[in-house]
């Protein structure tokens, strides 16, 4: 599981049967400071994100399970609205749901 | 199986269902004499690990929603073990009762609490 920010939404009606109606986000995996880190791509969201939010996402066959048809051929979910991170007490982001 | 540092928490109010009132840890993966190595990820906790801990992170599917008995957990990383003592070459080169600070306090943040013999009550 990794930190992220959603940066952006995809649409695309033609998808594999088990896909409809599952939102597709652009996101950016970020590191420890907060700071952009990786190349970004595209998850699946089992959450209502959206563009800004800091979300925590899973990463290989255990994204699939996020769905509601288990057996879809993704490789990255969103797991969760990220509303508080702390590092060393620190608090490296927050937002206000 | 790699070696970690938990560095902090992170608070997911809205997520998948599976996560409600599951511990999820930052976590800093190590190489093996303690230096960075790869981005944080974000881990759940089994052990009572806490950030400053050294841990054993698992990170793989199948163990994870085993360890936490659910059959269809998107779970991934886990939090398996605290270490205790790690040696390498025959040297010791991590030990918990002598574990250092993760990385200095950030100038903005408050003066660290003195030790408990220093307080005054």
């Amino acid at each position: 599981m990794h930190l992220g920010r959603v940066i952006g939404r995809l649409v695309a009606t033609h998808k594999t049967p088990g896909l409809s109606g599952v939102p597709l986000q652009i996101i950016q995996p970020l590191d420890e400071n907060g700071a952009p880190s990786g190349a970004t791509l595209v998850a699946t969201s089992a959450i209502s994100s959206g563009p800004g939010d800091v979300i925590t996402w899973i990463d290989g066959r255990e994204a699939a399970l996020t769905c509601p048809v288990a057996f879809v051929p993704i490789d990255a979910a969103i797991l969760g609205f990220a509303e508080q991170i702390a590092r060393l007490g620190e608090t490296i982001a927050r937002q206000e749901s | 199986m790699f070696l970690a540092d938990v560095v902090g928490t992170v608070v997911t109010p809205i997520a998948v269902p599976f996560l409600a009132g599951r511990v999820q840890l930052l976590v800093r993966p190590l190489g093996p004499r303690g230096n960075a190595d790869g981005r944080v990820r974000v881990a759940l906790d089994l052990v009572g690990a806490g950030p400053g801990d050294r841990v054993l992170v698992m990170d793989e599917g199948n163990s994870g929603r085993q360890l936490c008995d659910v059959s269809d957990a998107p779970v991934k990383t886990v939090i398996v073990a605290i270490v205790d003592s790690l040696d390498l070459d025959g040297k010791v080169v991590y030990e918990h009762t002598r574990r250092p600070l993760l990385s200095p306090l950030p100038a903005s943040a408050p003066a660290p609490l003195p030790a408990a013999r220093e307080r005054k009550s």
